[in-house]
């Protein structure tokens, strides 16, 4: 790669901010937000979710990513939409930004899955992806009444979703629907295809039977298809995964971050020395065709350093170890300085997944301060509107896996 | 008007809804007109103009696994369609007052997980969501899902009121200040400890829609849902009936006998004269029932695949090989003796002169409404008036256009007639159907130590 290759910009989108403290040091606290006559004015209601990805795509940010649990995180805001109705609520009111909720493959049904990001890909004609959740979820247990993977389990279950999930968005050729009025035939059933997957697994299947198996054994499942959505404008969806946890040739954009003995913080005059490199070769060579960088931003604001909002927000909620936040690399600093990091990323990756600590203030300064100067350098690529996303990433469209009549 | 014994209801309001079907020969693909049935233009050309015509809501039904027919995917009717919820939440960004229905199965769906996406989208619609509660307990179905199989048929609807008691729970699983509180459920197939993340909606809970037809789903109906969706869209005497039925199965579940609103499936077929609208409708029955749809649903009641025989030629001359007629999924007659109906059929063909196409038709009731946007008005005026019905859920038989002339016609009509609202009162769906705010369940149920 050159240093001319345009840098990808995602931002994650979740509630008031990335930072789990987020809610708690700018404005009201979500749970006393006045949502229950005006949805409205709700933190976690439309109107602010319109705003901000009109906001994202208005400054040319590739994707965004819609955090997501099925229950409440240990730390962070108690109440949020699922991220899938959230990205296709803002599908029909954008035209080029890429909309990619978190949904974890241990907790929603992957036959599920694989139907609502498939639809969230026809109603944004070709912007779907599909984040991939990762990581014990806590309570899923006793909230889904059935064993749920966790750990190696749950790495051997999330490849076996990915592969469910490509199966099933193959299972309707792209020209199976017919309207043959000949032979009265609306749809050729031999581009309809099963997919007839059996999971791995050893403990009992999901049934009230396993309501006595502990929590962490793998219950087996299958799937026979066809799916019930037909194949969506990009054949595919685009698969976004922390890079290590799909097997590299099912996903299409790694996110990478420090390591456990690696300094997430990151600077334009340290970053030739540090892991960046490394960590994207790594996710590379493991298969993936993009590889972004996780980036949490803290900036400094009229009022305030970056440190010292840091240090407030780590006082009023302490990242989780293991959470997105705490998984990424780290810019504490001006403007300016975050500018010259994703200036000097470019070569490095493909782009960067902006975490911004606080949405509308960290967001607001990107938007206004550090993607202009982006723009000037040409160093951010500019979604087309009618693009997909997999056109943005210059992702090629993925042929059908199955045989005519298989 | 006062009230007499044929309009105990003289002010009532006609509410309609249309059903977005997504499956069933009534929704003819071979005409110029009929677009794509997945593309979201399709499905925002017909809810802006439902809500154009101050529709209560807009429908989507579901199918958790494409149809087959004597063991291959069926392949005649229109099939593939977006999963409900995620399509009802675009179609929220596009839309202000119209109601949005899933139809949602509480079989193979986790129900900590389905009452979170419905609260969402009711939050993120501002308060017009709503859940048609649909059973099954197929294992043909199931082949798709993590529980594959595992509900005995006489849980069925049990699972089904339990399912909708803990999103009920969930729903309500917030204290004073709107924080969500831990929620326990204990029932015979469904057991959860779950804290909800989604904030209470502008009408607090979605609104319950249910469509059984059998005395086990009315019964359901009547304990739980708000609004049922019949079949009984076609005869007034028969819709009469199933509403005094309805009512009196409301009233045995401790309930006010209008708790429950009834809005019968059904079509409309409207043409500027009495004549040019039977020929339509004679057209719009031809559409949907073509050559290859007539020969498979003769070979449905013969349990065999018949497509070689000519449509325009006699019934085959044998008896069916099958004892009972088997189920196509949405087709008609399941479970009936497929010998008696084979005769049957073979003498009124043989009566009549009838080709297999030609008695097929015959057999296809003419569903619903006929006539002049005059004379239909007339007649759905008459139906609610007369408290057979609080509207209808029509069912377009092309999208996306089949619904122009019932809102640029009928509509019209209807509020000439001061049996049609002129403007949305309110902005919820609980709002549109004049349905009482949920009572908390809080109390009823072992749940929210809060």
């Amino acid at each position: 790669m050159t240093t001319s290759a345009p840098l990808h910009l995602a931002v994650e989108l979740d509630g008031r901010g990335a930072h789990p403290g987020a809610h708690l040091v700018d404005g009201p606290p979500l749970t006393r937000a006045a949502w229950p006559d005006d949805a409205e004015s709700g933190d976690v209601g439309p109107a602010r979710l319109r705003r901000a990805v009109a906001a994202a795509q208005e400054a040319g940010v590739t994707f965004v990513t819609f955090d997501d649990s099925l229950t409440p995180p240990t730390t962070g805001p108690g109440l949020r939409l699922d991220a899938v109705t959230r990205a296709a609520h803002v599908a029909p009111t954008t035209s080029r930004i890429g909309l990619v909720p978190l949904v974890h493959p241990a907790v929603t049904e992957p036959f599920h899955v694989a139907a609502q990001i498939a639809s969230l890909d026809h109603a944004s004609r070709g912007r779907a992806g599909w984040l991939v959740g990762t990581g014990d979820v806590p309570g899923a247990r006793a909230a889904l009444d059935r064993p749920v993977a966790v750990g190696d389990d749950l790495r051997a279950e999330t490849a076996d979703v990915a592969r469910v999930l490509a199966a099933l968005w193959d299972s309707w050729e792209d020209d199976a629907v017919v309207r043959d009025t000949a032979t009265g035939r609306y749809v050729d059933r031999e581009r309809l295809h099963r997919v007839d997957f059996v999971s791995g697994g050893t403990g009992p299947t999901a049934s009230p039977a396993s309501r006595d198996v502990p929590d962490g054994v793998r219950a087996p499942f299958s799937v026979v298809g066809p799916l019930i959505v037909p194949r969506g404008p990009q054949g595919r969806p685009v698969v976004v995964a922390r890079a290590g946890v799909l097997p590299g040739d099912q996903v299409d954009v790694a996110l990478v971050g420090p390591g456990a003995a690696d300094d997430p913080h990151l600077t334009a005059a340290t970053l030739g020395a540090s892991w960046v490199a490394r960590a994207a070769q790594d996710a590379r060579a493991a298969g993936a065709p993009r590889v972004l960088l996780d980036l949490a931003v803290v900036l400094d604001t009229a009022d305030a350093t970056a440190w010292e909002r840091a240090d407030e927000l780590d006082g009023a909620a302490a990242p989780a170890p293991g959470s997105a936040w705490s998984s990424s690399a780290r810019w504490t600093g001006p403007a300016a300085g975050l500018t010259e990091l994703l200036l000097a990323l470019r070569g490095v990756v493909d782009g960067v997944r902006l975490l911004p600590a606080v949405q509308d203030v960290d967001l607001a300064v990107v938007v206004r301060d550090v993607v202009p100067p982006l723009r000037v350098a040409r160093a951010v690529p500019t979604p087309r509107p009618g693009a997909t996303l997999r056109d943005t990433l210059g992702l090629e469209r993925p042929a059908h896996q199955f045989a005519r009549g298989a | 008007m006062p009230a007499s014994t044929d309009h105990p209801r003289p002010h009532a309001h006609v509410h309609l809804g249309v059903f977005f079907q997504g499956v069933n020969h009534t929704t003819i693909w071979s005409d110029p007109a009929s677009g794509s049935q997945i593309d979201f233009e399709t499905f925002r050309h017909v809810a802006q103009t439902a809500e154009r015509g101050l529709f209560d809501a807009f429908f989507l039904g579901e199918g958790l696994r494409l149809r087959e027919q004597n063991g291959l995917l069926h392949d005649l009717d229109v099939v593939g369609r977006p999963d409900a919820i995620t399509q009802l939440s675009a179609l929220a960004a596009v839309t202000r007052r119209i109601g949005l229905v899933a139809t949602q199965n509480v079989t193979y769906n986790d129900p900590v997980d389905l009452a979170r996406r419905l609260a969402s989208l009711d939050v993120l619609s501002g308060g017009r969501a709503a859940w048609n509660v649909v059973t099954t307990d197929n294992a043909w179905t199931g082949a798709n899902f993590r529980r594959a199989g595992w509900l005995d048929h006489e849980l069925r609807y049990v699972r089904a009121a339990e399912v909708v008691q803990a999103a009920q729970a969930l729903w309500d699983g917030l204290d004073d200040e709107g924080a969500p509180v831990e929620v326990r459920y204990a029932g015979r197939t469904v057991e959860l400890v779950a804290t909800p993340t989604v904030p209470r909606s502008a009408q607090g809970h979605p609104v319950l829609f249910q469509a059984g037809d059998s005395p086990a789903g009315r019964d359901f109906a009547a304990a739980h849902a708000e609004v049922i969706f019949s079949r009984h869209g076609t005869h007034l005497a028969d819709a009469l009936e199933f509403a005094a039925d309805v009512r009196r199965r409301t009233v045995a579940a401790g309930r006010p006998e209008d708790d429950v609103k009834i809005l019968p499936g059904t079509q409309i077929v409207l043409a500027d004269t009495p004549d040019e609208a039977r020929e339509k409708a004679r057209w719009v029955k031809e559409q949907q029932v073509t050559p290859a749809t007539a020969l498979s649903l003769v070979g449905q009641v013969w349990g065999e695949d018949l497509s070689h025989l000519d449509p325009d030629g006699p019934l085959p001359a044998h008896d069916p090989v099958v004892a009972a007629i088997g189920e196509t999924r949405g087709t008609p007659r399941p479970g009936r003796d497929a010998v008696a109906v084979a005769r049957a059929w073979r003498a009124r063909a043989e009566e009549k002169g009838f080709s297999i196409r030609q008695l097929v038709l015959d057999q296809e009731e003419q569903r619903g409404f006929v006539g002049t946007p005059a004379s239909v008005a007339d007649e759905l005026a008459h139906w609610v008036r007369s408290g057979a019905s609080d509207g209808f859920n029509l069912t377009p038989w092309v999208v996306p256009g089949g619904l122009d002339d019932v809102v640029d016609r009928l509509v019209p009509e209807l509020q000439e007639r001061g049996a049609y609202r002129t403007e949305y009162e309110g902005t919820t769906l609980r709002e549109h159907l004049g349905l009482r705010a949920p009572v908390p369940h809080r109390r009823a149920l072992a749940t929210a130590e809060a």
